[in-house]
């Protein structure tokens, strides 16, 4: 068991990477941890980075918020897998007993989450879009959207320790980094060999420019109004003006007039860009929970009562076939295309 | 080969309303459904059983009584055999009870038959945890590979299988030991439709029960509201975002409109939209 002082209520964050590129949720992590923190007497704010050859990248930790980051290095942990994974994060777990573990809930996160509060028995909170500390007892309070965010719930993990949670990458904001910041580089031991490992990685597939429609400042999204694929180029068009992407809602994945990696929405991806415009979309709930942090929604509907203007920065009822053009004719008149931008 | 799948019934969530008085879930009325994801679990089990010349699939869920129903569906897709697993003592899991619940049976199933491989669904739609798949892989101490959307090879012999799974840089062809625990997508096989022959049999089958007693005990302490920790401390609807002005075109004209939109365009600070000020060089 370690020395030093147990009682430090510890809030620690998972810093996610992969070929050397740490994923921004662990950033946004951090800069949660740092909020969560000032709520917490005593606390600190501390990240645990497995993987190989990664403790350069703990001076960006620093910078984001850690004042102590974990590296556990060993070869097993270079590219990732389940249990080499679970096995090192659980251990490091059981030996400090951090309050609070937050974990971005991507592909990789979402896999390791369930293993490590398995292998540690606590409570574990999926998806939560938002964290803080309940003022009467000191602890974490996670919400989530459930029943296709119909029902946001809070919860709540009282006795057991650590308190998990997974957040979706882009549902919170981005911290400043500071860049002068320093901390205390922890090396944690880890024994484990290639022969313990039962999950071999053959090969990787790489998708061909799979677009990231999560980070875009601009969505232009288009649904089952836009009436086929060919109208899909008309927002391609406004996208394009504006420095954007284009997505889509269900239906439109499921016609195929779109790919499923452009998909917004509870089963597709979240949002959170500075401009949506939805053109064309009724704003079901599961649409909704998947683009409603935008900071402007801009929606297009000739349907004066879709759900879409509930939640719209303005709404605009009309046709979008006439809208959208006028719109391009605006933006390109407005923009300009050199490289500058002072 | 013998193949377990776990399936979940949930409320369609697409029907789920809110009461708008009480700020709760209307429950009646929306049916019940086999959680999608889990339908593919139960396809992919069947087909890998008629790729390899034979065995067996049996089907498990934990939950009420009238998750009998989801289960007959399973065996009307194919399964040979299923069990409820249904107490009020298992009321109130949240994961890491339910995946106590689920890894036990499946430890007393595999010592009846062993056990090749387990399939869950991604993810149940109306908690979208996932975690329940990777919660039962860890306490069995087996392989676990989510997001899986293809069976490469499945070599009972050898004890190993190649499966390919989606992650966020494309696909990651993974070699495994077996017995294995997948998460499937929908794409790990298309859903077929039963023929009549199965949908006769299978209204005629009666799912084993099994109760937190019987046939095998549960460890009071693991299951249930007393084996979660996690509790619900508060549930409400989401505060809507309230939205602004909604124009009509009709009403106003085009250029009246689209005007205002450029206002609200130019507010999202949009790096391509900034006015042209400076010299272009
Ligand atoms: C479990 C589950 C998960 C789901 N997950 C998602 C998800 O991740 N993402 C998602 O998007 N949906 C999801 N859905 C589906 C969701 O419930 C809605 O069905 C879907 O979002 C509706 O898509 P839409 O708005 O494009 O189509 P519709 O609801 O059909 O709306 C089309 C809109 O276009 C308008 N329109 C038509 N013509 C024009 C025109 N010329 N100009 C302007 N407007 C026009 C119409 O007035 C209408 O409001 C999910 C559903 C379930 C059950
Ligand atoms: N009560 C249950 N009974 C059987 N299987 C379940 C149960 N809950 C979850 N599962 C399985 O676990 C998967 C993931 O569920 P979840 O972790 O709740 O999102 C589902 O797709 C099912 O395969």
């Amino acid at each position: 068991m370690n020395a030093e002082q147990p009682t430090i209520p510890r809030i620690w964050v998972f810093v996610e990477q992969q070929e050397h590129q740490v994923h921004s949720v662990s950033w946004e992590l951090l800069g949660a941890a740092k909020r969560l923190s000032a709520d917490l007497p005593g606390s600190v704010v501390e990240a645990v980075l497995p993987g190989h050859q990664v403790a350069d990248l703990a001076p960006q930790a620093f910078q984001y918020g850690a004042s102590r980051v974990y590296v556990i290095d060993n070869p097993v942990l270079e590219i990732y897998r389940n249990l080499p994974y679970a096995v090192a994060v659980s251990q490091l777990v059981a030996e400090y007993r951090p309050e609070i573990f937050l974990i971005g809930a991507t592909t990789l996160g979402r896999d390791l989450a369930g293993s490590i509060a398995t292998r540690v028995s606590t409570g574990l909170t999926a998806d939560c879009t938002e964290l803080s500390i309940d003022p009467a007892n000191h602890i974490l309070a996670a919400t989530r959207p459930t029943f296709g965010g119909n029902l946001m719930a809070t919860i709540l993990c009282r006795r057991h320790r650590p308190q998990m949670a997974t957040v979706r990458p882009r549902v919170l904001p981005m911290p400043e980094p500071v860049p002068d910041a320093t901390g205390e580089v922890v090396n944690v031991p880890f024994d484990m060999r290639e022969e313990d490992v039962p999950v071999k990685r053959l090969r990787l597939i790489r998708a061909e420019e799979q677009p990231n429609i999560e980070y875009a400042d601009v969505i232009v999204a288009g649904g089952r109004g836009v009436g086929g694929p060919e109208g899909f180029a008309l927002l391609q068009e406004l996208a394009d003006a504006l420095g954007g992407m284009v997505a889509a809602s269900r239906p439109v994945v499921d016609a195929g007039w779109m790919d499923a990696s452009r998909q917004v929405g509870q089963t597709g991806k979240t949002v959170r860009p500075k401009l949506y415009i939805a053109a064309g979309i009724s704003g079901a709930v599961q649409h909704r929970v998947g683009m409603s942090g935008a900071d402007v929604i801009l929606a297009i509907n000739t349907d004066p009562n879709a759900p879409i203007f509930q939640i719209a920065t303005m709404g605009i009822v009309g046709d979008l076939y006439e809208v959208i053009p006028a719109l391009i004719r605006q933006v390109k008149g407005q923009s300009y295309d050199g490289q500058a931008h002072l | 080969m013998h193949a377990v799948v776990a399936i979940k019934q949930v409320p369609d969530t697409s029907n789920v309303r809110i009461d708008p008085e009480t700020g709760t879930l209307i429950r009646e009325g929306v049916p019940a459904i086999v959680n999608p994801y889990d339908i593919h679990a139960v396809e992919a089990a069947v087909q890998l059983k008629e790729r390899v010349g034979g065995g067996q699939v049996t089907v498990i869920t934990m939950g009420p009584p009238k998750a009998a129903e989801a289960l007959l569906e399973c065996v009307e897709q194919g399964a040979d055999r299923a069990i409820l697993i249904s107490d009020r003592k298992f009321g109130g899991a949240d994961t890491l009870a339910t995946s106590y619940v689920l890894a036990r049976a499946i430890e007393v199933i595999n010592a009846e038959q062993p056990v090749d491989i387990i399939f869950f669904g991604k993810q149940a739609i109306d908690g979208d945890t996932a975690q329940v798949g990777p919660g039962v892989a860890t306490r069995l101490n087996i392989p676990l590979i989510t997001y899986a959307v293809a069976i490469e090879e499945f070599d009972l012999a050898a004890r190993r299988a190649v499966v390919h799974r989606r992650v966020e840089q494309g696909i990651e062809v993974l070699e495994t030991t077996l017995p294995v625990l997948l998460t499937v997508e929908k794409e790990i096989a298309p859903v077929r439709h039963a023929p009549l022959p199965r949908l006769i049999a299978a209204a005629r089958y009666q799912p084993e029960v099994w109760t937190a007693t019987s046939p095998v005990p549960f460890d009071p302490q693991q299951i249930g509201l007393k084996g979660s920790p996690t509790v619900v401390g508060k549930a409400y609807t989401p505060a809507p975002r309230s939205g602004g002005d909604v124009l009509s075109v009709a009403e106003l004209g085009l250029d009246a409109v689209v005007a205002r939109a450029m206002a609200v365009i130019e507010q999202a600070h949009v790096r391509n939209l900034q006015p042209v000020t400076g010299v272009v060089s």
